[in-house]
């Protein structure tokens, strides 16, 4: 009995402690990508936001993993209430019921996003692209097309890709030579998944593998790698903020949204979209763009943008000439039974 | 105090007998208050320990996801005899269930459960679901084959039936690389999927690697500790103890800073002309075992050092007078009188060395990382839940088996603290 | 000093040898620690010697940021409630073992220390599923329970250790002097075993104010602790604010040592005049 008191009372003390903290109450818990990333968001979004509502902005970072949001909800105890999440998570949480349907006519409806961003359960905020890089100042004449980043004749050295199948299997398909508009139709046949992971194989000794998005910067800063995948927005602000000379391959590059999504079971749903909605007013949006050269999927958003950031965008025409846009219906069916054998593959 | 009691003498006009009960009551009595003394920590480790690890081990066998979603198809399947495409019922029956998953978004959730078994599950069930969806009566079993020719297979239909069962041994077979086709027969598992038992392996392989390394590396600085004279000896104890009360992720951080291709020890070989580029020392086996070996040295370190305090200097003497060379002494006398610390201190950085998560992911590569960095990955990443305990319950099984065999050479009672 | 006053010259030289390699041991040993230390002070974000120059920029950025500092809160909440239960209840029950006389002590005893051995993804991921059922995942709650489970083992350990040398007519005597349970266990039990008792908690706290796996799986953002907010520097990048952390950590753990060996010493004094 005595023992049982004791642990009541150590709950009341722990519990106090815990209203005690300063983000108990008033508050959201935002999770994005980590790094520059989340740095834009941070003075573009959050700090805008706490000032103007007086909500409290607790920030976390993740690594795009959609079981831990899955995980979160089914427990019953949602901590997250917004999420930047990728393309394909966004059609999985719907598929799987963890993300919450979004209300459009808060946001004046899908037309106001660019065509095809808009997802039943994540509202667009930004167009991306995963491309490769390498530093400029340690390569003169340096790779000008996806086949190079697999070619370890001509470039050798360590490259650095990230720890997911997503992009991977894309980019070692179109270094096969297989044309952008058919990457996905050949992903889908076991031949085209087998032919994938078989031009991996060929560098796979070469691989440092990363998992944020903070890393890829880095490991070009220190010579660890010669080239590396990365966000296109991570190598922009590399060079912007700590003055690299970091070139971007566009060619073969993928593009892809992030988008906010709801978690089920958060406990302000009116708080959350308010903080979207500011999120995604084309002040915001334009205002993003002076910290990471990431594409505003709101359209009104890009009349507002400068000139000299736009040509830094995945978007503009000449960086586009060759890309491929992801396919989140692929990955949405997919993702799982790719990311098994991608994990096995890696660790083998 | 009964204690107190008891010692007294028993005088002359006391009642033979009753002493006796008493006696036994008053034992009794003091076990029961020793016991109500260790009672609340064992209730305290029985509730908040052993009974979530029970029930982590109960999901490794556990079945719920199409007995739950498809309880019809369940029912329609029984009387099913397994040698031709099931008839119109079932797919009826299956139809009925899909509308009610739809509605719950759990279709999504079977096919994934299913896809563990039938590569592509997942997205003809997707694909089903729409199909569903779109509305339209029966008959469906002509609507199913025609969105995909799959649901036709017999060898489908028989793991579907298997996978509505109560228990399953799915998990734990792959986790040995095993497979069971639609017949039930077990057999190796497809290459591509095949990665457990070498995960195992490689877990063993660099827990002995470890184990080895600080045992080499330990034994020496143990005897070192046992001979010199207690002043200087505390003195260096803290030396050893101090990285043991260190955060492992500031040791970590250290090795980062310190094998990094920039990082200091390559500086310092370039420097000193030693190489002449820089060397990979880090997210390699080599880096997961040497800092693996950092963490666990005083472990070893510990007991084979209390052992050898115990050994009295002259029986080194003796060896010597009675004309053994150095050699000879502390190979033939000395060192067999140390082989109960050494076993105690090896197996137990061996046990430990087992779990290990947070070194590895932080400074080893792909292939250093050990099970629990699967475990983890099952249960964070890929949602496997029953995949993770699986792992996790072949992990624990190897761990306590180990534990027992600590128990019975060494004691755990006999560990000590500094 | 090592060698025996009758070595011969070459076993002289063996035991120079074997200096060598212990002092290289040492240097295994503590190298690293203290190899990071001086770079928590550079003036540049980069790990290089000779440090380009001297500053406190990461310090204040480890006090005064304010994750840091919340980390270091939730950090310092944790682990001492985490002690307090695991010290309560592990003192009970090392006093009740020691009695000699509880049934299937060997096996009772293997389950309170099996918290050391079982590996630590093993139990974070079993509370991860157990405490989920009950609400407890990303509770302050749920935290220290799960760190007190884990420190429990070492005060255990400790406080057993320091019964063994004690002598029970000691309580008896008190017993027969007239003293009640409490009193006699206040008065001469507990002195003796306080230094046990002290670095048993000291064990339970550094298991608590270290430890990052069950805090992964079982703290939200709210709950982010030291070393999960290190843990996820290092994944991203090794900023020298971790370095100026990882000083403090040490200096920290280096202060946990002497109060330990202080603590030794008492206690060996204490048996040394009661022996």
């Amino acid at each position: 009995m005595q023992i049982k008191s004791l642990t009541m009372t150590l709950s009341a003390l722990a519990l106090s402690a815990a209203c005690g903290s300063a983000f108990a109450a008033d508050s959201l818990t935002i999770t994005s990508w980590g790094g520059a990333y989340q740095k834009s968001q941070e003075e573009a979004y959050y700090k805008p936001f706490t000032a103007k509502t007086g909500i409290k902005i607790t920030q976390e970072e993740y690594n795009g993993e959609a079981a831990r949001i899955r995980a979160m909800v089914e427990s019953g105890n949602t901590t997250w209430d917004a999420i930047d999440v990728d393309a394909a998570t966004a059609q999985q949480g719907c598929d799987e019921g963890f993300l919450t349907p979004i209300d459009y006519s808060k946001f004046g409806g899908k037309e106001a996003f660019v065509k095809g961003s808009t997802f039943d359960c994540g509202i667009p905020t930004i167009i991306y692209s995963t491309i490769y890089a390498y530093d400029a100042d340690k390569i003169k004449d340096g790779p000008k097309t996806i086949g190079d980043l697999f070619d370890t004749k001509k470039w050798p050295g360590k490259r650095a890709l990230q720890k997911t199948p997503f992009g991977n299997l894309e980019f070692a398909l179109m270094a096969e030579g297989v044309p952008a508009d058919k990457v996905y139709e050949t992903l889908k046949t076991k031949e085209g998944v087998e032919k994938a992971f078989k031009k991996l194989d060929t560098i796979k000794k070469d691989i440092v593998w990363w998992e944020a998005g903070a890393q890829p910067p880095q490991l070009l800063a220190s010579g660890e790698v010669v080239m590396t995948t990365a966000w296109n927005g991570r190598i922009f602000n590399a060079n912007k903020v700590d003055k690299k000379n970091f070139k971007i391959v566009w060619d073969g590059q993928l593009l892809d949204y992030d988008l906010w999504a709801i978690p089920k079971g958060v406990k302000d749903l009116d708080a959350v979209y308010k903080f979207v909605e500011f999120a995604s007013s084309p002040e915001a949006q334009a205002e993003q763009t002076k910290y990471i050269s990431y594409g505003p999927a709101l359209l009104a958003a890009t009349a507002k943008i400068a000139p000299d950031i736009l040509k830094d965008l995945p978007t503009a025409p000449e960086n586009a000439k060759t890309a491929l846009a992801n396919d989140p219906v692929f990955w949405g069916d997919n993702k799982e039974e790719l990311l098994k054998r991608f994990n096995t593959w890696v660790a083998q | 105090m009964a204690v107190a009691a008891l010692e007294g003498d028993a005088g002359p006009g006391v009642d033979r007998t009753s002493l006796k009960t008493k006696l036994r009551r008053a034992e009794r009595l003091n076990r029961a208050r020793s016991f109500s003394l260790v009672a609340p920590l064992l209730l305290f480790v029985l509730a908040v320990f052993a009974l979530p690890i029970g029930l982590m081990l109960v999901r490794s066998v556990e079945n719920t996801e199409v007995r739950d979603s498809l309880p019809r198809t369940m029912v329609a399947l029984e009387s099913w005899d397994g040698t031709a495409t099931p008839g119109e019922g079932v797919f009826a029956a299956f139809a009925e269930d899909l509308v009610q998953t739809q509605k719950d978004r759990t279709t999504a959730l079977v096919g994934k459960r299913i896809n563990y078994e039938v590569p592509g599950a997942r997205s003809r069930f997707l694909k089903a679901g729409r199909l569903i969806d779109a509305g339209g009566g029966g008959p469906w079993k002509d609507k199913f084959l025609a969105n995909d020719a799959e649901w036709g297979s017999v060898d489908f239909w028989a793991i579907m039936k298997r996978a509505g069962g109560v228990m399953t041994p799915y998990y734990l077979l792959t986790s040995l690389d095993l497979r069971q086709d639609a017949t039930g027969a077990v057999s190796w598992n497809f290459a591509d999927q095949s990665i457990f038992l070498e995960i195992f392996y490689r877990t063993i392989w660099i827990s002995f690697m470890v184990t080895l390394a600080t045992l080499i590396l330990g034994y020496p600085v143990a005897h070192l500790l046992a001979i010199l004279p207690p002043k200087h000896a505390n003195m260096l104890m803290i030396l050893v103890l101090l990285p043991f009360t260190t955060s492992i992720l500031v040791r970590t951080t250290a090795w980062i800073v310190l094998l990094q291709s920039n990082g200091v020890l390559n500086d310092a070989l370039l420097a000193l002309n030693i190489t002449t580029e820089r060397v990979q020392l880090i997210f390699n086996r080599f880096g997961t075992v040497l800092a693996m070996t950092h963490i666990q040295l005083p472990f070893t370190i510990l007991p084979i050092y209390s052992v050898m305090k115990s050994i009295p200097a002259s029986h080194l003497r003796a060896a010597r007078s009675l004309g053994a060379g150095p050699l000879t002494a502390f190979v033939s006398v000395y060192m067999p009188q140390t082989l109960p610390g050494v076993g105690a201190g090896c197996l137990l950085t061996f046990i430990l060395s087992l779990g290990y998560y947070i070194t590895p992911a932080l400074v080893g590569g792909p292939q250093d990382q050990m099970v629990s960095y699967f475990v983890a990955l099952y249960t964070n990443r890929e949602m496997n839940w029953g995949q993770a305990s699986a792992l996790g319950a072949i992990l624990l099984l190897i761990t306590l088996v180990l534990y027992a065999v600590f128990n019975r050479l060494v004691g755990i009672d006999k560990v000590k603290l500094g | 000093m090592l060698a025996p006053s009758y070595a011969t010259p070459r076993e002289k030289f063996t035991y120079l040898v074997f200096a060598l390699y212990c002092t290289l041991v040492f240097l295994f040993l503590v190298g690293p620690i203290l190899v990071i230390m001086p770079l928590s002070f550079s003036s540049e974000p980069w790990f290089t010697y000779p440090l380009p120059g001297l500053s406190l920029r990461w310090y204040e950025d480890f006090f005064f940021n304010e994750r840091w500092r919340e980390a270091l809160y939730n950090s310092s909440i944790v682990a001492f409630f985490a002690t307090l239960i695991a010290t309560g209840l592990g003192t009970l029950a090392a006093l009740g073992l020691s009695r000699g006389n509880v049934p299937f002590s060997g096996l009772i005893l293997s389950i309170l220390i099996s918290p050391m051995i079982v590996p630590v993804v093993i139990v974070a991921v079993a509370m991860f599923f157990g405490f989920a059922a009950v609400g407890l995942n990303n509770t302050y709650l749920g935290l220290i329970l799960a760190h007190a489970i884990l420190g429990t083992p070492f005060v255990v350990i400790t406080v057993t250790a320091t019964l063994t040398g004690f002598d029970r007519s000691l309580t008896r005597a008190a017993a027969s002097l007239g003293a009640s349970p409490w009193t006699a266990f206040r008065t001469v039990t507990l002195p003796l075993i306080a230094p046990g008792v002290t670095s048993g908690a000291l064990f339970a706290f550094v298991t608590s104010w270290d430890e990052v796996v069950v805090a992964l799986f079982l703290a939200s953002p709210d709950q982010r602790t030291l070393p999960r907010q290190m843990f996820s520097g290092i994944r991203e990048q090794i900023s020298p604010t971790i370095t100026a952390a990882a000083t403090f950590l040490v200096i920290f753990a280096a202060l946990l040592m002497m109060t330990l060996e202080l603590l030794r010493r008492r206690s060996e004094r204490l048996r040394g005049t009661l022996a």
